[in-house]
């Protein structure tokens, strides 16, 4: 192919580069580096911050919204959201503490159903956006509100109780000192970060963010690949729900309202863009810790939980405004 | 046809009787310094003329003079007076307006709304809308320009070329002194482009000002009085075309000497020597049969052959692109059968078109071609990715080698391979899409509007690409709207008309004239 007579290098015409450095280093370390100041101010503060129960404290508070977080990224890099997810954790916790009674299955069972029944809505979520054409807000906004009443239909309107211990074990106990949640939530996070950047699927999957249009010409199953994210976000929904079960000792079926929102915040602060192909799991669980971080320093501060609420509205703005301003 | 040339306005001997002069501008962006002491002098009633290959700079000066940007340096003066252009609608009420490539319009509008966007007339103190005499007014421009359009047409119901009358009457109405058109005959047929440069030689004869932003070199000598040549962010010359041929404005703006064996030249004109026409024709790569698909084509029917480049020749819609997407699996057609080596196929997405041998680079490289938030690495391999890949997992290396040998390849100007594709020039973007259409190893090549919107250099580089596929035994589909183009590479020419084959001819034989005359509505 080298017909032309010339002998220009690949960057001729190009000078060095002198100030691209501040502007993409901010936008990659402005996070963790926000996440430490934070600490910092915290453990300044508080003489509690610092310590290993309060880390596992924190710990245990981001790993529901985490793994739905996790499992939000995905959908939100098709271009999609997910509003059920509330909703899910909700349903799948009643249903895997329908199975949960002492005596009655081992273990595996009722956090595989609750993981399934979360995988079946978001397959459904998935199909009624892609073969459905219905756009991603109002399907899910269906699957939401369907998905409570099925809760509250399943579970007669009442709590599911009497659950067995070894069901319980789930939520509190820890290995090596860590909670069992929060390894979970761990492994989800490597297995969707070894999903996203090293499988095909992943790279399929960001495609279909970044130009639908474009992977479709470039051969990309794109119905495929949206349906598997909205799969994958129903079954960590479902993971979570049974996790909040176990912590609760109880199949709640009014509980993770709102749910999705923290999730999505967590996602958006993290640098995901809302409109899809930008983002990544590394960026979420940063967003979600950051989050964390953030409730536990005005627990600690003994802020009233309301006020708690604005601060948290002030600090999704005020990370997406900032990553707006470092990009441009 | 003669344009008409009215008695050139004289040169401005003073500062003040310049429309626009602007010195020493510079304006970096992260990474890159995109202009650097450019100057610029244009005079009113002239055609000026702004030229430059990939990444001269000719965006990012335009966007400086309509205020979307900033000058880092230098100054900007109308009629001897310095000015800030604060924004584009400063720019607007400076009497600065600009035609975008890609028309910036309100599709769900009426013309009438749009002409008058963000300066409706109003009447009494609450600030009704005066419709009245806003449709008076559009009708009268409309009417000036001779743009054949009604004032109560919706504007996303209107063709490209009737979208950019009305976006030049909107120029009109703002009185504007200086009308910036960039690459305004990109999407137009060649009566259309006469259309329009009938209407600038109108404007010029009222004063106003043309800034003429174009890689077609034929038109610039129809249509330009002057020429500014960028190269690298940098004023290299600004000469009276009268002193300017083809060869030395390819000098100037690429500042070495471009190797154009393998293609005839750009500009159309033939060469004594011909090739031979292939000797027994192997059998077809692609047949098709009476393809038709309801108000885009009808009983289309033709064979492609390996080693040969067809060229599909017509007008803005013609159905040209529907049918070769339909080849592709973009958008199927409802009758008619396809053959792949004699066996017959249904081809239903790209998925399956890739998997009978069929690459496609689309004619919109932005929205269909690339994903622009991804790396070059990404995009290179992204329709192939399964071959570097072991199971489910990406081999890093072998797609990292890959990247680096096709950037090599084709000279594919990047910072690394991991740069977003977002940031590089049309002609970049462009070969990048063509890289991955055939890491495939296609067996047929369907190239649509491959060098549209892109600079004279990399079109020269890839016209000796395009003839050496098919000498290595692709069956190449080219369609273009540029008539040298095909005729400068197509082994065989088929002109669609109005959806239907009018004609099929030798490149060799025929004439401009002659696929235009065959391309017409009857």
């Amino acid at each position: 192919m080298d017909t032309v007579t010339s002998n220009e290098s690949a960057t001729q015409g190009l000078p060095p580069q002198r100030r691209v450095g501040l502007g993409r280093w901010l936008s990659r370390y402005g996070l963790p580096l926000a996440l430490v100041l934070i600490c910092g101010v915290l453990a300044w503060v508080s003489p509690h911050f610092l310590t290993w129960q309060n880390a596992i404290i924190i710990l245990r508070q981001i790993s529901i919204n985490g793994l739905l977080a996790v499992g939000v990224t995905l959908v939100l890099l098709t271009g999609g959201v997910d509003l059920s997810l509330g909703s899910l954790v909700a349903l799948c916790g009643v249903a895997a503490a329908s199975f949960a009674h002492p005596g009655e299955y081992p273990v595996p069972v009722p956090v595989l159903v609750g993981i399934c029944v979360g995988l079946g809505c978001g397959i459904l979520n998935g199909c009624v956006v892609t073969v459905g054409r219905v756009a991603p807000f109002i399907a899910t906004l269906g699957m939401m509100t369907a998905a409570r009443g099925l809760a509250l239909i399943a579970s007669g309107g009442r709590p599911v109780s009497n659950l067995s211990d070894s069901f319980l074990w789930i939520a509190r106990a820890e290995l090596l000192g860590v909670p069992i949640p929060a390894l979970l939530l761990s492994v989800v996070s490597v297995l969707t970060w070894v999903f996203l950047v090293r499988t095909r699927w992943g790279r399929h999957l960001y495609a279909v963010g970044g130009n639908e249009k474009a992977a479709h010409a470039s051969g990309i199953a794109v119905t495929r690949i949206k349906i598997l994210a909205y799969a994958l976000c129903g079954a960590l929904a479902g993971l979570a729900g049974v996790v909040l079960a176990s912590r609760a000792t109880v199949g709640q079926p009014n509980a993770g309202v709102a749910y999705e929102l923290d999730a999505i915040a967590a996602v958006v602060i993290g640098g995901t863009s809302l409109s899809g192909g930008v983002g990544g799991i590394g960026g979420t669980l940063l967003g979600a810790l950051l989050m964390g971080i953030i409730n536990n320093g005005l627990d600690l501060m003994n802020v009233n939980a309301y006020y708690q609420q604005v601060v948290k509205g002030f600090i999704i703005v005020g990370a997406v405004w900032l990553d707006r301003r470092q990009r441009n | 046809m003669i344009e008409n040339r009215m008695l050139d306005a004289p040169i401005p001997s003073r500062s003040e009787d310049w429309l626009l002069q602007a010195e020493g501008l510079a304006k970096s962006f992260p990474g890159v310094q995109a202009l650097q002491g450019v100057r610029l002098a244009v005079a009113q009633g002239r055609v000026h003329a702004v030229l430059g290959e990939n990444g001269a700079g000719k965006s990012t000066l335009m966007r400086l003079l309509t205020g979307e940007e900033q000058p880092d340096q230098g100054v900007i003066r109308l009629r001897g007076q310095t000015v800030v252009i604060r924004n584009p609608h400063h720019a607007l009420t400076l009497g600065i307006a600009m035609i975008h490539q890609e028309l910036q319009v309100f599709p769900a509008l009426t013309v009438t709304e749009n002409l008058f966007m963000g300066r409706e007339p109003q009447r009494g103190i609450l600030g009704w809308i005066d419709r009245a005499r806003m449709m008076t007014e559009a009708r009268r421009l409309l009417q000036l320009l001779n743009i054949p359009v009604s004032p109560l047409a919706r504007m996303g119901d209107l063709s490209v070329a009737q979208m950019q009358g009305v976006e030049i009457a909107k120029a009109l109405s703002v009185q504007a002194g200086l009308v910036i058109m960039d690459e305004p005959t990109s999407a137009l047929s060649e009566p259309e482009v006469s259309a329009l440069f009938r209407i600038i030689a109108d404007l010029k004869q009222q004063g106003t000002a043309i800034l003429y932003v174009s890689h077609k070199l034929d038109e610039i000598f129809r249509i330009a009085d002057t020429v500014t040549v960028l190269r690298d962010g940098r004023h290299i010359a600004t000469r009276n075309i009268s002193e300017l041929n083809p060869e030395k404005l390819i000098d100037l703006m690429a500042g070495r000497e471009l190797n154009l064996a393998g293609a005839r030249p750009v500009l159309g004109v033939r060469p004594d020597n011909k090739p031979s026409p292939p000797s027994p024709k192997p059998a077809a790569a692609l047949s098709a049969r009476e393809l038709t698909r309801q108000g885009a084509y009808t009983d289309i029917s033709f064979d492609v052959h390996p080693g040969e480049i067809l060229g599909l020749a017509g007008l803005m819609g013609a159905g040209r692109t529907e049918l070769v997407s339909a080849l592709y699996g973009l958008c199927p057609a409802d009758r008619g059968s396809v053959f792949i080596n004699g066996q017959p196929v249904k081809i239903r997405s790209p998925r399956e078109g890739m998997a009978l041998g069929i690459a496609m680079v689309t004619e919109d490289r932005r929205g269909q071609g690339l994903v622009l938030p991804m790396s070059v690495k990404h995009n290179l391999t992204l329709a192939n990715l399964k071959r570097y890949c072991w199971g489910p997992f990406i081999l890093t290396n072998q797609e990292n080698r890959l990247a680096d040998e096709q950037i090599r390849a084709y000279r594919i100007k990047a910072r690394d391979r991991n740069q977003k594709v977002e940031h590089l020039s049309g002609g970049n973007q462009q070969k990048i899409v063509l890289a991955k259409a055939l890491l495939g190893e296609p067996k047929v090549l369907i190239l649509d509007e491959p060098t549209r919107g892109i600079d004279i250099g990399t079109k020269s580089e890839l016209y000796p690409w395009i003839r050496q596929l098919a000498r290595s035994g692709l069956a190449v589909i080219l369609v273009s709207s540029e008539l040298p183009e095909i005729l400068a590479l197509s082994d065989r020419i088929m002109v669609l008309r109005q959806g239907r084959l009018s004609a099929e001819l030798d490149p060799r034989q025929t004439t401009q004239e002659e696929i235009l005359k065959f391309a017409m509505p009857t």
